[in-house]
């Protein structure tokens, strides 16, 4: 082999493994002398490798999803619905009554005419899903109430679906590896959040309850070129439309947002602004296919929310524009009017929510957007940080134990192979400095699974050792020349190793993208570990062997 | 150069029957296991599954002078509560919470009706708290339960909160993790047959189900706590098995190449010979690292361990057993004209497999 080949390889060989030491035990800033004493070293290692909540601990979050509010506002909804529809149907409404207190959840509607009872419950069944709850009509009036054990079950969809949304939300933001559990009895409406350290807690609370009720809508208004009609007052608002609010009418305050560094005005110093809209709205946050944060002008607090639709409120979306050119349409988030434009043409699936966010809260928005709109608020009953889950104790044992296990195979590969064995020992440290510096720069979280990832890793790293030495061992038996046992055996052995690891890797892989959490930790430091073989234990190995060759070309005896 | 076997000659193949009837036997005993036990009522389940999968009761306990975890697992290991999940509260030093799994049978206790799954949960909690203020009891006594805990001043400890938990690996995840092993199944498949051949695809595949499913069978024969960790060990032992399976058919293709000639009964058998030294080696390491976990491990990893354990001797013993077996038989019924060419890079070289033909004593026209 040729003398400058040699220096090439030695010259990566030493680079790479610099920078992977670096990666592992240096600080992420400029190195000073406290770095290079034990302690420093153990304080880098600890910040440079995220451990998970099995390993470490974390916050503790323990909430509660208001149910009860839930079937409240599912009451009124349902009441606001079966009164549009008693309108449309054009059967007068003497006098409503709701109840969402104590348990009970019902809706009275008396008709002035009582000979139009039958066609008032009609024309809201019609409109109204109500399959889940007791109709009862009597005299003139009609009652609609839901059963104990329809709350329960509605209850516990409310959670479910809770959890489904904090779960695409915490995964969404970042936090990696959490658990997420339905906590105390199953009708207390409880969910437990573990989360390995998170940067800013406060934050991915405030994130977790966020609101993200998105409605597109047709403010009542004269149409363009005249300007949107807005009311000083709540009540000027209400005066309009004739005092009592109508069910299908909503008024809205609307405030344009503006977070930007020394806003021209501050929010509350503007003077308020109402609106008067149609209800329902045209679309709702339920047909968000997509929302992402989007600069203007690329300067901190000038971010803007573009959203799109789902074909089916695309349609709807566009269908209804095209009816209502130069009529106004506000865009309502959380009961507040974001902003409000005229309709110029058009428009399909593509919309935004002007106003100035900072970064921040405009990604935090179009995450709330994406992930759906919560059944209900949660709120934090309890809060704490834990220890590692797997207990300290025991993670103490396990390392231990591993420690054990490795100086055994280590010492083991050291007498069994004699020299060449220095090699495998080499080749198998490097690989674990390079895993974890991998591991760091991917900012992975490393977990219990992740380590059964770095062990079967490791594992087969011992295994590409001992089949390169085997087989070098058949070729020196057979009576075969040092330089040539040397070649064959990296040659053939390097079919084998490839074939074994890029099946694994292949296995990996799969795993990565069908599985979650657990899996997907094991998966990433596996294929990592396997990448990182190739080049520690068939390149690096070849080239000390290379060496030792190339100082002495006469070998007649290997170490091995 | 110390050497382990450096020469046998056995005729692996020669076995494969009564080996297959160990596999059988083993499998045949984990699925009455699993059946009877589900079967039988109120008593244990197919598997014993841990708070990971199924939830339990968490007990938070806060204590005078708080006792050191593996102390507190301990009284519970007296009690007979096995794996408990014990956390420190970081922010309150003198709280523990201990988090026991559900308790088999109770739910025959509660009371049916409508609310009945309510109830189950309330007797869980009721019975995993008497259990664990049994254990904590060893520490010193409870405190009243009027009483803030510094105000009794004969108790060591008070629970001050217990609460039903939910799974944190619900069945979804289950149903996800099955489901990506299965695919990642199919893409060794593929590349198995598309490096090698099918029969050794299958082979190799089939092997994997016989160690996941041999390590299964101990689990639910031995009752042996289910963990999500032990679905970590799982997922390597189907990669440690692959490899291994993956080692010999690489020597029977190139022994193929080879001495296109002779059976393949033959060539199985010779390569697994030749490579017997690095099984040895190999597996023996792995055998004796997961040994020291089983050992020294701690009661928490145990259920890690033990299927790694398990796994590290199935996963050897499978490819000798099952993959090269059904490579072969599969070989034997569609005949050699069927068989997918297999050759490597560079036959021309001799190598030293070729060069130990002696072994098998019959010479060999290239």
């Amino acid at each position: 082999m040729k003398n400058r080949n040699l220096k090439v390889r030695a010259i990566i060989i030493f680079a790479v493994t610099l920078v992977g030491i670096y990666l592992v035990i240096g600080p992420r800033r400029m190195l000073t002398k406290q770095d290079l004493t034990w302690t420093g070293i153990k304080q880098n290692l600890e910040q440079n490798i995220n451990l998970g909540l099995d390993l470490k601990g974390g916050s503790h979050l323990v909430m509660k999803v208001k149910t009860d509010e839930y079937l409240k506002v599912l009451t009124e909804n349902n009441a606001n619905a079966a009164l549009t529809a008693a309108q449309e149907a054009n059967v007068n409404v003497a006098a409503n009554n709701v109840v969402t207190a104590d348990g009970t959840y019902s809706i009275e509607l008396v008709p002035e005419d009582a000979n139009n009872l039958p066609n008032l419950i009609e024309a809201v069944k019609r409109n109204v899903d109500l399959v889940n709850w007791n109709e009862s009509s009597g005299g003139n009036s009609v009652t609609w109430s839901l059963p104990s054990n329809m709350q329960t079950l509605l209850k516990n969809q409310a959670v479910e679906q809770a959890l489904k949304i904090i779960d695409s939300r915490i995964n969404a933001f970042g936090v990696k590896e959490p658990t997420l559990q339905r906590h105390g009895a199953e009708s207390s409406g409880q969910i437990l959040l573990q989360m390995p350290g998170v940067d800013d807690p406060e934050r991915v609370k405030k994130l977790l309850n966020a609101d993200s009720n998105l409605q597109l809508m047709k403010v009542v208004s004269p149409p363009s070129p005249a300007p949107v009609k807005t009311y000083p007052t709540e009540d000027a608002a209400r005066q309009s439309v004739g005092g009592a609010l109508p069910p299908n009418r909503k008024v809205y305050e609307y405030i344009e947002r503006d977070d930007r560094l020394g806003a021209v005005t501050p929010e509350t110093e503007r003077p308020k602004q109402y609106v008067v809209v149609e209800y329902p709205a045209v679309v709702d946050g339920s047909e968000l296919r997509d929302a992402s944060a989007v600069s203007r002008t690329g300067t901190e607090g000038d971010y803007q929310i573009a959203f799109s639709l789902k074909p089916a409120g695309a349609d709807k979306f566009g269908q209804w524009t095209s009816e209502n050119l130069n009529n106004y349409m506000a865009v309502v988030l959380n009961d507040q009017v974001k902003s409000v434009a005229y309709i110029k043409s058009r428009i399909d699936d593509r919309g935004e929510i002007s106003g100035r966010f900072t970064k921040a809260a405009a990604d935090d928005l179009a995450l709330t957007l994406r992930s759906g709109a919560l059944p209900a608020k949660i709120e934090y009953q309890e809060e704490r940080t834990v220890g590692p889950s797997l207990g300290a104790d025991s993670i103490r044992a396990g390392v231990t134990a591993s420690l054990a296990g490795l100086a055994f195979v280590v010492l083991f590969m050291l007498f069994y192979y004699r020299g060449s064995g220095i090699n495998a020992v080499i080749a198998l440290i490097l690989n674990m400095i390079l895993t974890l510096a991998a591991l760091i720069v991917l900012d992975s979280t490393l977990t219990l699974p992740g380590i059964a990832g770095l062990i079967l890793g490791i594992g087969m790293a011992v295994d590409s050792n001992v089949l390169i030495f085997e087989r070098m061992r058949e070729e020196l038996r057979a009576g075969r020349e040092v330089i040539k046992a040397v070649d064959i055996g990296f040659d053939r052995a390097f079919i084998t190793i490839i074939d074994t690891h890029v099946t694994t890797i292949i296995a990996a892989i799969i795993l990565y993208l069908y599985g979650s959490g657990p899996i997907r930790g094991f998966a990433v430091t596996l294929t990592l570990g396997l990448l990182i073989n190739l080049f520690s234990a068939v390149f690096v190995s070849r080239t000390i062997f290379l060496w030792l060759i190339q100082r002495n070309p006469q070998l007649k005896k290997l170490s091995i | 150069m110390f050497q382990i076997l450096p020469n046998i000659n056995v005729d692996w193949m020669g076995w494969r029957k009564p080996l297959v009837a160990v596999s059988i036997i083993v499998l045949l005993a984990g699925l009455i296991s699993a059946l009877a036990r589900q079967a039988t009522p109120g008593g244990t389940d197919a598997f014993n599954l841990g708070v990971d999968f199924q939830g339990g009761t968490v007990i938070t306990a806060k204590f005078k002078e708080k006792p050191a975890a593996d102390e507190i697992r301990a009284a519970l290991n007296e009690i007979g509560i096995t794996e408990p999940i014990i956390q420190d509260s970081l922010d309150k030093q003198d709280e523990v919470l201990i988090k026991v799994p559900l308790i088999e049978g109770a739910e025959t206790e509660a009371a049916p009706g409508a609310e009945g799954s309510e109830a189950v949960s309330a007797t869980q909690v009721e019975l995993g708290r008497e259990n664990v203020k049994r254990a904590l009891d060893k520490f010193g006594k409870e405190a009243d339960p009027t009483l803030a805990l510094p105000d009794d001043p004969n108790a060591a400890y008070k629970i001050v909160g217990t609460d039903s938990v939910g799974p944190v690996a619900g069945a979804q995840l289950r149903t996800q993790a099955i489901q990506a092993t299965l695919l990642g199944m199919v893409g060794i498949l593929l590349f198995i047959a598309f490096r090698y051949d099918w029969t050794y695809a299958a082979g190799a595949v089939i092997a994997v189900f016989h160690d996941v499913l041999v390590t299964l069978a101990f689990f639910s024969v031995f009752q042996w706590e289910i963990s999500l960790t032990v679905l970590a060990a799982l997922l390597t032992l189907v990669g440690f098995s692959v490899n291994d399976s993956i080692v010999i058919f690489d020597r029977i293709r190139e022994n193929v190449t080879l001495r296109r000639d002779e059976p393949i009964y033959k060539l199985t058998n010779d390569s697994i010979n030749q490579t017997m030294s690095r099984t040895i080696v190999t597996n023996g390491l792995v055998f004796l690292a997961v040994l020291a976990l089983v050992l020294f491990g701690g009661e928490v990893l145990r259920g890690f361990s033990l299927a790694l354990f398990v796994g590290a001797i199935t996963g050897t013993y499978s490819t000798i057993a099952i993959a090269s077996p059904i490579a072969i038989w599969w070989q034997s019924k569609l005949g050699a004209g069927q068989m997918k060419e297999v050759t490597i890079d560079k036959p021309t070289e001799k190598l030293a497999s070729a060069s130990r033909r002696s072994v098998t004593r019959r010479p060999v026209t290239r």
